[in-house]
Order: C-alpha cells, then structure tokens, then sequence
C-alpha cells in the first residue's frame, strides 16, 4: 500500500488540477456549447432546438456592427503595434546607453489594468478639455479631435489606447528576437561587407518569423477578448458603435438576459480565437516533442 | 540568458554622428507619447476642478491639491454608495493575495510533475491545460455563474478567488513546467538513489532552485488577478467589487459632475500596486510577458 | 561464488517498443562489469533498470543474491554517477555529498566523519564549501564519485561519467576509477559507448547492439575472439579488417582466395581452420598484419600489396591496401618504408584470424 502511494504520489497530485481544467474549461464549453443550440432566455433550457441562435445573432445589426469592429480594430491594432514595436525594437538595438530606461518606459503601461488606461485615454481625449482644447490653445482653433464621442471614430480611439499599452510588449519580444540571431552570421555578413540595414532586412528579420508568430498570436488573442478598454473607454458607444463581441456577450449574458445570445456569441469568440490559436499551439507542441 | 550582442550602425564617419542624434530623437519622442498619459494622470489628479476647465491639460499645476485623492480614496461616488476607492481596493487585496498564492503552488507542483515525474498522459494533461489558457473567458461565464450559484459563492471574494485560481493554473503550470523541463532527469535520479522521496525531492533540490520562476509566476499572477475586470464585473455584487470594477463604476457615474481630478486620483490608486512591482521586479515581469510567447 | 549482481531475462519494452530482449548478464563480487555499445543500444536503460530507476517488464535483477526486482533505489544498496554527475545545484559539494546520509537519518557526527574520509581520498577537501557551478568538469567528477564513496554501497553504478570531460582529462580520471576499483575491490558497473574505456576498465565486458547482448567475455576474448561482425567492428581502433573471401577445402585445412581489383587473386592456406562455408568474412586485426620480416610463425603468409595510403600516428604507422574491395589496414613500425603508390610486402598472422559467416555475421571458428 505504501509502495503503491508512493509510485502514484504524482499521478496524484496532478489529478485534482486535470479534473478542475476538464470540468471548469472542457466541460464549461461544452455547456456552453449545449446552451447556444437551444431557446434559453433568462434562464437556460435544456432542449436542443439547432442553430436558432446563431441565426438571431447573424441577423442581429449590433452583433454585425460587433465583427466588423473586431476586424477593423483587430488588424490595425496588430498591425500598428508590430511596427511600432518592430521599429522601437531596432533602434533600442543600436548600443543605446541609456536602454535599460527606455525600455522600462516603453513598457511600462502593459503593467495596468485595461481599465486603467481608458479611463486615463478617455480624459486626454476628452474633446472640450483633453488634446483638443491643448492645439485650439496653441491657436489652431479650428482643430477637432472628438474620435471618442463621433460613432465612425471612436473604434480608433480604442485602437490608439491599446497600441499605446501593446507595442512595448511587442517591442520587448522582438528585442529579445533581435537578441537572439546567431552572433556569428551577423560577423560574417560584416565581413562580406553587407550593409546594416541589409542586415537586417535580409538576415535578422527573416530569422525571426517565429518571433513574429508569436507576437501575432499574443496580440490576435488580445485583440478577441478586449472588453475592459471598451468599457472604460467607451463603453461601447457611441450607441453600439465600438461594440466588439466581448462586450456584446456581456450585454446579453448580464444586462439583456439573453442567455442564448451570449452563448452563442461566445462560440463564435471561442472558434474566432481557436481557428488562430490551434494551428500555433499545436506546431508549438510538435516542435518540442520532436 | 547571456549578455546579448547588438547589431548596431557603428558611427564610423562624421555624417554618422547627426543620424545618432536624430535615433535619440526619436527614442525621446517616443518616450514622450509612452510618459504622457502617466504625466497627465499625475498633473491632473493634483489640480483643483477649476484649474482643470479653465487650464491646459498639459500644463503643471498651478496649485497643488490632493484634494481629489483623498476624496478618491474614501468619498468619490459610484452610483448610490460614496465611499471612495479604500473598500474595493481592500477587497483586491483580499481576493489577490490568496488566489495569487494557490495558483502559484498548485503551478509548481503540476509543472514538477509534468516535467520530472513524466508518466504516460502526463503531456496530454499539460496539452489540455495549455488549451484552457487561450480560450477567450466568456465562454466560461455563464456556467461558471451558475456553479458560483451552487456551491454558494456566488458575489463572494472567496468565490472570485476560486475563478482565478481554476483560469490561473494553466499558466502557472506552464511556467513552472518550462523552467523544470529544463533540469536534467538526472537529478531526480541521483536523489531516488540517495533515499529522498517525491517529496523531499521537491523541496530540498526543487524548492531552492525556482526562486527566479517562483518570482515570475507570483507578479504574473499578481498583475493578471489585480488588472481583472471581466470575472470581477461579472461574479461580484456591490461590497465585494475589486478595485477595477470599482474605478469603472466612479468614472462613470451618472451622477453629479464630472470629477476628473477624482478619476485620475483614482484610477493611479488602482494602478498603483501592479505599476510598484514593475518599478521593482520588472525583470520578472517582462520575463514572465515573454514566457508564454517565445519558443524555448 | 555467488554473483554480486545478477540479471536474469529482462525484457524491457515502452509500448510496443522493445528496449531490451532477454538480457543476462553478472558480476562477480569486486568485478568491474562494463556495458558497452553505441549509443541507443539500450545499455544505459539496463543500468537504470539495475538500479531501479526504471521499471523492468519482465525478469528479475538480484543483487547479492536478493530479489531486488521490485524494491525502490533507495533500498537496493547501490550508488550511481551520471553522466551530467546530477550534482544537486544549490547545496554545497559537502551538502551534495552528504545529502543521501542526511535522508537517511545518519547523526551528524557519522556524516561529518565520512564526509572527510571520502574528500581526503578523492582530494577534494578544500572544495567542500563550494557550490557546484563554481567547480571545474574534473572536480565536479570527483563530488560525483563522493556523492557515491560515501555510501559504500554493495554496487556501484557509472552511467558514462567521463564523456563530458576533455580527453586529458578523461585518461587520468580513467586511470583514478581504476585505481579506486583496485582499492576499495568494489563491484562496479559501467557503462559506456567509448571501447577504449571498456578494454582498459573492465574485467569483464557486456557487448550490447539494439538492446541485445552481442558477446559477454574478458577484454581479451572480447577482443580476440569477437563473436560477430559487430562486435569485431566496434571493438578496437582501428576497427578489424573484415574482409570478403572464398574458402575451399585443402587437406585438413582452408585455402582462402581473396579478390583483387589490381591482380590475380590473393591465395592464403590457413591449416589450422576447417569445415569453412564458401563465402566468409575474414577478420584481422591491424596489427596482426605487418611489414615482411618482422613477423614469424606458422601461419605466416606473404602478400605483395599496393599500398594506397599512408598514415604516420606517432608510435606506428598505418597502410592502408585495398583487398576484397575493402579497405585494409595494417599497423606498422612507425620507421616503414612504405610510400603511397609502392608495393609492399605484408605478411597476414592467419593464426590470429577470425571468419564470420557474411549473412548471419556469426562467428565461425
């Protein structure tokens, strides 16, 4: 018996966490799942009834509003962060002394809460007192900056605030990337007499695919699940305007009770992240097996 | 990690010397757009609600007040109760630390398990715990309110602490299983052959070696549990809000004017805790960033 | 007298993968056991298995002649060093040594004492407050061989402990092992993938290939008498030349016909080997093969050979001929003649030869 506890000890230990991860996140899916093929309301039913749901959600003009969103603040929101943090990472790369400082600035903001940062966003953009009252003063009168309270702007007012708290993290992987390129081939194209910024594009940025992979994936994932900043922010609005699908499975989930709804939408979050994350994750696993 | 080498443009000639100003420049310039959310924050939080309508956003104080700190602090109103930041943020503290604390051990037992103790399944049970750290937290929601519900916890800080302590282990279990994986099987051998046990194993060798893990793991799990506002919104009820929540709700109370002094007060008051760690232990925190994202 | 360890038909399999099939093998009390083969040949699991740090499928492990098939390490009274030497990084060399003492409940006094026994014999006394990453490989060798003094166990195991040293090194660590050997007349098992180690060392050599055992011997009949093509190739450097011919009947004897791209065949008698299939391996050791007039004996044959190359390796000298489409090499005195190009007269000792069958790889005299 002793013998016997002592062999499975780990087996053990491990069980408890692997039946908490198999109920709390394989078998919430699954219920969640369940929920958005029936006409659950305020409370949930049971009775399967097919894909109901997702024919009001695609129906829905708010949840329309919510991907188009996603996308148009998905893809600048990852691809200005990229730059940026590309660009910050090369020129932090050039023997700066005072790196250490920057860096720290730099990346600071991904230390706050998103909640943080909206409401510290939302004050300089504030159109009568933030940014644009700071140039009307410098005598532009004229000059508008209204992004959080124009329905067609204020996705990119969210843009602008989460570039501003990512692309430090973006630069500090890509430092890290840049870092990492073999010493000796960089030695060897300065032998051959290659420029630097031949260098770079050709040698040190092409070896860091796996490096931009990773940003992507981080930053796609971030991108999906944002839902503070907009509340903070925004708050959604003006009206559904900067609606993302995060929020509008917590408006149905917790203000409208429409059960159904969130659960649905939620799905549709969950393929939206699994259909980027799978493909890496599961080349991420085969790599260190083999 | 080793010192690392830099690619760097040499300045070799004269002309290279204007382009090392220019790239200073632009690292300024580019500091200045990081810092100056922080500087207006910090500017406005110190003046008086006059000064901040009739004044420049950009502009020092005139007067210094910290009026609007301690008002956020112990009176700023979130719709009906005006009691400042002070409850909510002690219900942070309550709820971070334990969750904090269990996530962080049970990732260290389950890392040494996965990467020293391999038995068969063990690397299908990491695969799945890993999985249940990308998926997007509102699929959990709704029956996770439910189970709150249940067992009795539902709007309680025990029962937030138990939300993240469950979404916490996966990535506390990868980072403990990362840094352990990278320890010759060896050593666990050369111990069993000396008489020590799974668990004399664990903490005499194991232990005394994860200080710099252990460091990661805790501000990781720290920031993450401390910036939450989806599962703070959605499983607490008024008294038990964290801080996030709270801050959300004063600076978009309906009520009463617009206090942005108060907000700005506020909203350092919850950034506070997590920005001191990064002052302090950024290392661990950049380190803990680029754990979950980069190869090897 | 009794073996000190024994392992009877161990099988050891992970799926459907077989590891080991059907092992035997022993060591006497104060032998010097190595278990020797390429690398995934499934030796240096057999030494996890004899010491228990992994499971065995089918079989059984006695250990002075205890059932030891089913106990744990720790009650197998063994010690082990690793190849990596697993030296526990945070505790000090005298914390390292004294761990396992210190688990089992030993008084301070006793691990004091041994502690300083074991320093003073491995010279390593002014190392012991040390942290591992502060020592050199040589001296983080030697705590590993403390760690496992100090035990004073019936059987110690090596699991390729110099193959992450320098070669200096190596050779005078090599030396100290079988020093050590000689003194405490320990038993010992050890493994390596480096023949030279396993000839020097051993008292008695396990051959291993695909987790079978090849041949089991003395260095010497190991060495001599190899009992297949494998074994002759993996052991000995240079390897022993293997080369294909056609054996026929001659009285009570063999004629053996070798081909040569550059010549009539080459035609040896070999009178002291009969009953030989037609087609052989024939194996010779380079050094079994000299210049013309610097060996004598029965079975001495003369060959006129061309000689390809030439390779001057301090002591002696290798030339390397082609017979049998093979390349052969000969150890000679390091003042030959021989020139690329140039015929030379070889002479091969058939009295040294061994014949292997070329399908089976068996050996056949």
């Amino acid at each position: 018996m002793a013998d016997w506890l002592e062999r499975n000890v780990p087996r053990i230990l491990l069980a408890p966490s692997f039946l908490i991860v198999l109920i709390f996140v394989y078998g919430f899916i699954a219920w969640t799942a369940w929920v958005s093929m029936t006409r659950s309301r305020l409370l949930p039913k049971y009775e399967i009834e097919g894909f109901i749901q997702y024919d009001r959600l695609f129906a829905a003009p708010r949840w329309d509003t919510a991907m188009n969103n996603l996308f148009i603040f998905g893809a600048l929101f990852i691809v200005v962060s990229m730059m940026l943090g590309l660009l910050l990472a090369i020129l932090l790369d050039q023997k700066i002394r005072i790196e250490g400082t920057l860096r720290t600035i730099y990346l600071y903001p991904m230390a706050l809460s998103m909640i943080v940062t909206g409401t510290a966003w939302k004050w300089i953009m504030n159109p009568g007192l933030g940014i644009e009252a700071v140039v009307r003063g410098w005598g532009f009168e004229s000059f508008v900056f209204d992004w959080v309270i124009d329905p067609d702007m204020a996705i990119y007012a969210i843009v602008v605030a989460a570039v501003w708290q990512a692309s430090g993290f973006v630069m500090a992987l890509f430092l890290a990337g840049l870092r990492s390129v073999d010493d000796e081939i960089i030695k060897a194209a300065r032998v051959d007499g290659i420029p630097t910024w031949r260098i770079y594009s050709a040698i040190v940025i092409p070896s860091m695919a796996p490096v931009f992979l990773s940003a992507f994936i981080v930053l796609a994932h971030l991108a999906i699940k944002s839902f503070d900043l907009v509340i903070a922010l925004t708050g959604g609005g003006p009206g559904y305007a900067t609606d993302l699908p995060a929020t509008y499975m917590y408006a149905m989930a917790f203000s409208r009770g429409d059960i159904g709804q969130a659960a649905s939408s939620a799905m549709i979050m969950m393929a939206v992240v699994f259909a980027i994350v799978v493909p890496y994750l599961y080349s991420e696993l085969r790599v260190k097996r083999g | 990690m080793a010192e690392p080498t830099s690619i760097s443009f040499l300045p070799s000639r004269a002309g290279d010397v204007a382009l090392r100003w220019l790239l200073f420049a632009v690292l300024a310039l580019f500091a200045l757009f990081y810092l100056m959310p922080l500087f207006v924050m910090i500017t406005t939080s110190l003046k008086s609600l006059d000064e901040i309508r009739t004044g420049s956003l950009i502009a020092l104080p005139e007067r210094v007040t910290f009026e609007a700190w301690s008002t956020a602090w112990s009176s700023a109103c979130s719709g009906i109760q005006c009691e400042g930041l002070r409850p909510y943020f002690w219900n942070s503290v309550a709820l971070t630390v334990p969750a904090v604390a269990l996530s962080t051990l049970l990732g260290a037992v389950n890392g040494y398990v996965i990467a020293q103790w391999r038995f068969r399944g063990a690397n299908l049970i990491f695969s799945l715990m890993l999985f249940g750290c990308f998926i997007p937290f509102q699929v959990v929601l709704l029956p996770m309110a439910r189970t709150l519900g249940f067992m009795g916890v539902a709007g309680t800080i025990p029962g937030l602490v138990l939300v993240h302590v469950i979404y916490g282990i996966g990535f506390t279990t990868l980072f403990f299983r990362n840094y352990y994986v990278t320890i010759p099987v060896e050593l666990v051998k050369a111990a069993k052959v000396d008489g020590a046990g799974f668990f004399r194993i664990f903490w005499s060798i194991f232990m005394p070696l994860s200080l710099p893990i252990l460091m990661v793991t805790v501000i990781w799990q720290f920031t993450q549990i401390w910036n939450d506002f989806l599962f703070g919104v959605s499983f607490s009820q008024a008294g038990t809000q964290p801080v996030t929540v709270a801050l959300n709700n004063i600076v978009n109370s309906t009520t009463g004017v617009k206090e942005y002094n108060v907000n700005m007060a506020a909203a350092i008051i919850a950034a506070f805790p997590t920005l001191f760690v990064y002052a302090v232990a950024g290392k661990y925190f950049i380190r803990g960033l680029t754990a979950g994202s980069v190869k090897g | 007298m009794e073996a000190m360890l024994e392992v009877r038909d161990l099988d050891k399999n992970y799926g459907a993968t077989e590891i080991l099939k059907d092992v035997n093998v022993s060591a006497e009390p104060g032998g010097f056991l190595v278990l020797v083969g390429p690398s995934g040949c499934g030796k240096s699991t057999l030494l996890n298995c004899i010491a228990g740090l992994e499971s065995i499928s089918s079989g059984s492990i006695h250990i002075d002649g205890r059932d030891m098939t089913h106990v744990s390490p720790k009650d197998r009274n063994i010690a082990m060093v690793f190849q990596s030497y697993a030296l526990y990084p945070t505790m000090s060399v005298a914390g390292n040594i004294t761990f396992g003492m210190k688990v089992r409940g030993v008084d301070a006094a006793t691990r004091a004492s041994k502690l300083q026994d074991v320093a003073r014999q491995l010279q390593i006394e002014q190392l012991l407050d040390r942290r591992p990453s502060q020592l050199s490989g040589g001296q983080r060798q030697r705590v590993a061989m403390g760690r496992a003094l100090v035990r004073d166990p019936q059987l110690f195991l090596f699991d390729e402990p110099l193959s992450n040293l320098d070669a200096k090194l190596r050779v005078e660590m090599r030396l100290e092992i079988k020093k050590l050997h000689h003194d405490l007349g320990a038993t010992m098992v050890y493994v390596t993938h480096d023949q030279i180690e396993a000839m020097t060392l051993a008292t008695k050599i396990v051959v291993l290939k695909d987790g079978v055992v090849q041949q089991t011997g003395s260095p010497a009949e190991i060495y001599r008498r190899p009992a297949n093509l494998f074994v002759a190739d993996f052991m000995g450097s240079p390897a022993m030349n293997l080369i294909p011919a056609r054996a026929s009947r001659e009285g009570s004897g063999t004629r053996i016909q070798i081909e040569r791209a550059d010549g009539a065949p080459v035609e040896l008698i070999d009178t002291g080997n009969g009953d030989l299939p037609e087609d052989v391996i024939l194996g010779l050791r380079p050094e079994d093969i000299a210049e013309a007039g610097f060996r004598s004996g029965h079975h001495v044959h003369e060959v006129k050979c061309l000689i390809d190359m030439v390779e001057p390796a301090g002591a002696d000298t290798f030339v390397v001929s082609r017979l049998g489409g093979k390349q052969v090499t000969a150890r000679l005195h390091s003042d030959t003649m021989a020139r690329p190009g140039s015929t030379l007269d070889l002479v091969f000792d058939l009295d040294r030869v061994s014949y292997f069958a070329p399908d089976t790889g068996e050996r056949l005299n």
